[in-house]
């Protein structure tokens, strides 16, 4: 075990599965002289050369849809989007073509597309989005979005053994924020089972990404007045752990869903529903959800504070749940 | 680097030199006939109710389709549109498949998943086209880069029309291919109508070909009513490929004989238009030329055309014996697993 930032973790699962793994190549913007814009790459092209770490023009399009070639060919591409929001420039080789090939022609489309995602430090509209909800309404896609170091190793592990297209959110403002143990070894960790970041009775909240710091740091608060809130992480989308989403919510009865992501149509939505549709008569108070309010990224650190659910946003929606 | 206009197909001699023997120019006049059986059929299909849906196809393409598909190594593989049937008959997609293909039926390639020409055979080195043309452009690219960074010496063959060549797909997977010089064949299907739009308002140059230039490999046209010369050129194109020498792009101009799809009668397209492309009617300008230049007897021809009857026949009758898909099983095969990846192509 060694003390490893999220993005070293990132960086160290990536690198482990290309040496295991020859069919494995990167590709992307920057992502061999330069290491990467966030360095997630870096020293990789000395080490595995310039076509298997390949720099590719700006032209999304051209990295997912091509991923999408080598993928059918055989290769285990792992294609980096600068940024998340640049996905929506590839979005017909991911939708289009990568999620339904399996469907329709039984052919695998083995590809991880990483995705830096996220705000916290003004990015503005174009540098910040967490677009998973999108990605996770088309049948096809594999949702993946890491929240502590030790899950962006092994979940990004799976994320390049699996046979189908996976979308990896790595959460920019954790990159170099979290640092935790994380094994020496190569693992895997499983999609689609929830990991209890925070145990506790008294209500649960389902959260993903950056937004489990957010809601452990609201449950240390809540603490404080004696009630203990579980922090479930989801670590993935799709699939997701609805069986320990019900037992939660069937053992606490109380529910914060809360994501980072805009409200309307976010994934929170599905939890909330699925939970009302299976649980209902388990629920002692409303489903609560608190999420981004439904406009773009704001730049200015005040305007970015109040669309991005903070800690305060968090404790006070536990304390009216808490209290209901 | 301008644009090379390719130059008709010459003597039997000539076309013998360019790698093909009477029983491959007999093969060639074969799938031909197939490509062009399966779409009239298929269109009485249609009509009669048979194919839900819409129906395209790809008359006065035939040669072109043909003529590519049959300058294709064993081990190349490509991404054809909805006018490349011929693509499939010379790869050796069984017809029969590609009627229950039409139909919707479990024998179909995309067993009912997908309709029309969306199909295709892996196994056969093809794989199945979208509708959002021309998104196969990008992913033939990722193919020819898998090919370049395991030094196979293998080609993809990635098909577009003119209508799209206006898309950035086209140009994002030429300008990588470009940079790269990676070992892949474009193949413009320019049959002049994007739907209803001419190819003045598709281009502002002459030839969509022009273009290759731009990205720094050769761009050729091609009389894609000619089998031949498609022939030679693709030929040449890939060999070029094959041996480290890049990209080309190889325009094939023919006209679309027919509407868009069935239900559009092409009234947009000049009547005079029809006629003087129908005076080069691809099939019936290569039998010309097996009876002028290869001595094509009357058996031989009334062999192949008896024969290309027989395997349709038995071919629809095949098809419409595959059953229709269980609903039960809608749910199945969105996602891989493991064992799914245990096959040529992922190893």
């Amino acid at each position: 075990m060694a003390e490893r930032t999220y993005i070293q973790a990132i960086s160290d699962g990536l690198r482990e599965e290309m040496r295991r793994d020859g069919r494995v190549v990167v590709l992307g913007q920057d992502v061999g002289v330069y290491g990467g814009a966030f360095k997630v790459t870096n020293g990789f092209q000395e080490e595995f050369g310039p076509w298997r770490v390949l720099d590719t023009p700006l032209s999304e399009t051209a990295i997912v849809g091509g991923a999408t070639g080598a993928a059918l060919m055989g290769l285990r591409p792992v294609a980096e989007m600068q940024f998340a929001d640049f996905i929506s420039c590839a979005w017909d080789h991911l939708v289009t073509v990568a999620a339904k090939q399996f469907f329709r022609g039984g052919t695998p489309v083995p590809i991880v597309v990483r995705l830096p995602s996220g705000g916290g430090f003004s990015g503005g509209p174009f540098h910040s989005q967490n677009p998973e909800s999108s990605f996770a309404h088309i049948p096809g896609l594999k949702i993946v979005c890491p929240a502590t170091p030790e899950d962006a190793k092994g979940l990004l592990a799976t994320s390049i053994e699996d046979p189908n297209p996976v979308l990896y959110f790595e959460h920019k403002h954790l990159y170099r924020r979290i640092k935790a143990e994380v094994p020496d070894e190569r693992y895997t960790t499983p999609f689609g089972q929830a990991r209890v970041h925070r145990p506790g009775d008294d209500a649960i909240v389902v959260t993903w990404g950056a937004m489990v710091h957010t809601a452990s740091e609201a449950a240390d608060e809540l603490q404080k007045d004696g009630h203990e809130i579980e922090v479930l992480d989801l670590r993935t989308l799709i699939p997701w752990d609805k069986e320990r989403v019900l037992e939660g919510v069937r053992r606490t009865s109380k529910v914060l869903v809360l994501h980072e992501d805009t409200r309307t149509g976010g994934f929170g939505g599905e939890i909330a529903a699925t939970i009302a549709e299976e649980a209902f008569e388990d629920l002692d108070a409303p489903v609560m959800r608190i999420a981004a309010p439904d406009t773009p990224v704001p730049f200015s650190p005040p305007l970015e504070k109040a669309f991005i659910p903070q800690v305060d946003d968090v404790v006070k929606g536990l304390r009216q749940l808490v209290e209901y | 680097m301008a644009v090379r206009e390719a130059e008709p197909a010459g003597s039997l001699q000539e076309v013998k030199e360019a790698g093909l023997d009477r029983e491959d120019l007999l093969a060639i006049y074969r799938h031909l006939l197939i490509t062009r059986g399966i779409e009239e059929r298929g269109h009485i299909l249609y009509k009669q109710g048979k194919i839900p849906g819409s129906f395209y196809t790809g008359r006065g393409n035939e040669g072109a389709a043909v003529g590519v598909g049959t300058a294709m190594g064993p081990n190349d593989v490509g991404t054809p549109l909805h006018r490349d049937m011929g693509v499939h008959v010379v790869r050796g997609v069984e017809p029969w498949r590609i009627f229950a293909q039409y139909m919707g039926r479990e024998g179909g390639p995309t067993r009912g998943r997908d309709g029309n020409v969306h199909m295709a055979v892996p196994e056969l080195g093809l794989h199945p086209m979208v509708s959002h043309l021309p998104a196969m452009l990008p992913v033939a690219t990722g193919m020819a880069l898998a090919f370049r960074i395991r030094g196979e010496k293998r080609v993809p063959l990635g098909w577009f029309g003119e209508g799209s060549a206006a898309r950035g797909d086209a140009h994002e997977s030429m300008n990588l291919a470009g940079v790269r010089r990676l070992p892949i064949v474009y193949v413009c299907d320019n049959n002049q109508w994007a739907y209803s739009t001419p190819t003045y308002l598709g281009y502002p140059i002459e030839h969509v070909a022009d273009r290759a230039a731009a990205y720094g490999f050769e761009g050729v046209v091609v009389d894609g009513t000619d089998v031949l010369a498609v022939y030679r050129e693709a030929k040449r194109a890939i060999e070029k490929a094959r041996a480290g020498g890049g990209p080309t792009l190889i325009e094939c101009l023919t006209l679309r004989m027919e509407g868009h799809a069935v239900h559009d009668d092409a009234f947009y397209v000049p009547k005079d238009m029809f006629e003087q492309w129908a005076e080069q009617d691809p099939i019936e300008r290569y039998r010309a030329w097996l009876r002028g230049q290869a001595d094509m007897t009357d058996e031989e021809e009334d062999e192949i055309t008896s024969a290309v009857k027989r395997i349709l026949n038995d071919a629809l009758e095949r098809a419409d014996a595959s059953p229709l898909p269980d609903p039960a099983g809608l749910e199945k095969g969105v996602f891989a697993s493991q064992e799914d990846l245990d096959t040529p192509h992922h190893k």
